[in-house]
């Protein structure tokens, strides 16, 4: 049985990553920025995963879970400030958010 | 068994501390004293265990707990007990003791109750520490606690200025010796890796046979030099004498427990406690027997000049504790100990007595207000007339044979250089004799003669009365010990060297004699002259005699008559103090240290990194736009930055 060479995954991992960051740059929905956000995360921990089969090294995938982790608390807080943001100003387009401005 | 009696006061210190504020004077009273009396009880009991022993094996060693342990130094909490410890022990818990009972009396009423009490305890506990120890450091604790103690309970009265003042000059006039002291520790750790009495003493036996000779400045002279100054710092002795008379300023019983028979005495245990090694250097007690000497002369004769009842009694005490220092100074340790341990008696007696007086007269200290008490307090005149002969060393009273002890010691010094036992021997006679002008003037100006003290002060009318019983009772626990407290030591040349003396026997096992040499055949043996001793005693004791009934009727002639303005104002002491050190050193921080160091330099540097950040802030706060995309393109920057690093990084790399 061939395998897929790394290639591919990694290939993989850089378009999504690259899918997201353009969706975090261009949009201004706070709610998609969120997903390119989400995005950019998986395809690092694509990266990981795959370098983690590669070298036979289990580091990678601990350190996929903590991503995890992190991604999901970050995703409650950011829906939060959302849903918040929302209530106050019934818009979602973060160029409106802007009272720290000097 | 040492752990309870040790800590018995300091759980008693806790107990008042914490929750005495809300409780009845009662309460307090009980666990105050009862916490003293258990230790008093237990010194009894360990006292008697030691006694039982054969005078070799009066050693009690219990350790505690390991408190440091670092490279190579290693302390550890363990109280030892020996012959020299074990008087301590018994003497200060007994003392202490009565004077804890006295405290009841005196400091009724006062807002200060518990306070009081938890410090007075917390004393106890430091001092039977102190003594206690079985190595430098856990000494020193027992040694700064003490006079922390001192400290808090000087200044007890706190809202009062000169009681505030008198505490922190204690404090720092403690301090000023304790730094010798400390260095002292460190010098010792030094020389001989170790801290433990038994250690240090056995290295100083084994590695110094012969004592450094007069005027050589070594390595056991520097030691014991720099031990003697935290001395003179805790036993008032000259040049740090200055704050005993102000720590007067503290409640009475505080004067009687800790200025008068415990804490100030420590200066003199520390020096027996290290005889090995003041033995071996006979600059160091010729140091101490000439400070000694000065220092009981001239408090003799500034005690002639006070009008304040206690602070004739004060430097009645820097007189008797020279004496003691005069004693170790000629290699009489056990004498000096004998001194420490029957001056505690008349001492506190004394004080108590004085305490007494001045409650009667509503907190009136200044003698020239008193007069004719002997009416109304017989009790107190008594007791107070047991402690006026022992201190002024009439026999049989108990100050007698000590003080006799010291000069006879002197005078036969066999460390003191020729002509110096004598001329010391001279000082310490003369000494005597000022002692028994001004407590005869004390005693006079107190009880005697007619009412100076107006009946009718401000409105309301003071009649003096006998204090109550439980005041009355430890003047006459102390007073029976002032008369027969000195029968313990008698010199054998009493009964012709029949009955040794029993006080020197018990201690001498722990103490070094004085001279060491290493062949003993070395130092002439001489026959004790008991003839000469006794010929000294009996000049003296008549001497004392013919100088009471003069100074009796000398001062009921004129009891008011003025002193010498030199001998009031103490030699101006306190004055050269103030313009030699007090007032260069306010002036130099005044100037330099405030103005120069602290507001130009610190302040300065303080207030200039606040407006360099100030100033940096302003410019960078436009960074912070508000916009979640300027961020962004920040954060994209920043790691196409980074990214470019490690490519540039990586493209120098060698290819593998």
């Amino acid at each position: 049985m061939t395998t897929i060479p790394i290639s591919w995954y990694l290939a993989v991992a850089a378009v999504l990553f690259t899918i997201g960051a353009v969706t975090v740059f261009v949009k201004r929905n706070a709610i998609v920025m969120l997903l390119g956000i989400e995005l950019m995360l998986n395809a690092a921990n694509l990266t990981a995963v795959t370098f983690s089969s590669y070298f036979r090294e289990l580091a990678g995938q601990i350190l996929v879970f903590f991503v995890m982790v992190v991604a999901a608390a970050e995703a409650a807080v950011g829906l939060a400030i959302i849903v918040l943001l929302f209530r106050h100003r019934e818009t979602l387009n973060v160029d409106e958010a802007q009272l720290l401005k000097l | 068994m040492l752990k309870a009696l040790v800590l018995s006061p300091l759980i008693a210190a806790g107990i008042i501390g914490i929750f005495g504020r809300r409780w009845s004077e009662r309460l307090i009273a009980v666990i105050g004293c009862g916490s003293v009396g258990l230790s008093m009880l237990l010194a009894f009991r360990v006292f008697g265990e030691l006694w039982s022993r054969p005078p070799e094996q009066r050693v009690i060693w219990e350790p505690f707990f390991s408190w440091i342990a670092s490279g190579p130094l290693r302390v550890d909490w363990g109280f030892h007990l020996d012959a020299l410890s074990g008087v301590y022990v018994l003497f200060v818990t007994f003392v202490g003791f009565w004077i804890h009972v006295f405290a009841v009396g005196y400091m009724r009423g006062d807002s200060g109750y518990a306070r009081f009490f938890a410090y007075m305890n917390l004393f106890m506990f430091m001092m039977l520490v102190l003594v206690l120890a079985d190595n430098f450091l856990v000494m020193f604790v027992g040694w700064e606690g003490v006079g922390l103690c001192s400290y808090l309970l000087i200044g007890h009265y706190f809202d009062r200025a000169y009681a505030a003042s008198a505490a922190k000059k204690a404090f720092i006039v403690n301090r000023i010796g304790d730094f010798g002291f400390a260095l002292g520790l460190i010098l010792i750790f030094a020389t001989f890796g170790t801290l433990r009495f038994s250690e240090v003493m056995g290295a100083i036996v084994a590695r110094f046979p012969e004592p450094e000779a007069l005027g050589e400045i070594g390595l056991l002279t520097t030691i014991a030099l720099l031990l003697f100054v935290g001395a003179t710092g805790k036993s008032a002795q000259i040049p740090l004498h200055v704050w005993l008379p102000d720590a007067m300023a503290g409640p009475t019983p505080v004067s009687a427990l800790i200025h008068a028979a415990t804490m100030v005495t420590a200066g003199v245990y520390m020096v027996a406690r290290c005889s090995e090694l003041y033995v071996r250097s006979l600059t160091a007690l010729f140091v101490i027997a000439v400070i000694g000497g000065v220092t009981a002369l001239l408090a003799a004769t500034i005690g002639l000049a006070q009008w304040n009842i206690k602070k004739v009694l004060a430097y009645s005490t820097i007189s008797q504790l020279g004496y003691m220092f005069l004693a170790c100074g000629a290699g009489a340790f056990s004498a000096a100990i004998f001194h420490v341990v029957t001056h505690a008696f008349f001492k506190a007696l004394l004080f108590l007595g004085a305490g007494s007086v001045i409650v009667a007269l509503h907190h009136e200290e200044d003698m020239r207000r008193m007069g004719g008490l002997k009416r109304v307090m017989p009790l107190t005149y008594g007791t107070m007339l047991c402690g006026w002969l022992a201190i002024a060393g009439l026999p049989p009273f108990a100050g007698f044979f000590s003080k006799d002890e010291i000069l006879w010691r002197t005078w036969t010094s066999p460390v003191l250089p020729e002509p110096w036992g004598r001329l010391l021997w001279a000082i310490g006679w003369a000494t005597t004799i000022l002692t028994a002008v001004y407590m005869t003037r004390l005693i006079v100006l107190t009880f005697e003669g007619e009412e100076r003290f107006a009946r009718h002060a401000e409105g309301h009318a003071l009649v003096p009365r006998e204090s109550p019983p439980v005041m009355a009772i430890p003047l006459l626990v102390l007073a029976v010990l002032s008369v027969g407290g000195g029968w313990m030591g008698i010199s054998e040349a009493y009964t012709g060297g029949r009955i040794a003396n029993g006080f020197e026997q018990f201690v001498r096992p722990a103490l070094a004699r004085a001279p060491v040499h290493l062949d003993p055949s070395a130092i002439a043996v001489e026959e004790p002259d008991h003839g000469m001793e006794l010929g000294l005693a009996a000049a003296t004791a008549l001497a004392v005699l013919a100088t009471l009934i003069w100074a009796r009727r000398f001062y009921q002639r004129d009891p008011l008559r003025p002193a010498p303005r030199l001998l009031e104002n103490k030699y101006y002491v306190d004055e050269i103090y103030e313009a030699l050190f007090v007032r260069p050193l306010v002036r130099g921080s005044t100037v330099l240290l405030w103005k120069v160091f602290d507001v130009a330099l610190i302040d300065g540097a303080v207030n200039g990194v606040a407006s360099a950040v100030a100033a940096c802030a302003a410019v960078l706060r436009r960074l912070q736009t508000g916009l979640v995309r300027s961020y962004l393109v920040m954060i994209l920057i920043g790691a196409l930055i980074v990214l470019g690093y490690f490519v540039f990084i990586g493209s120098r790399l060698p290819v593998r």
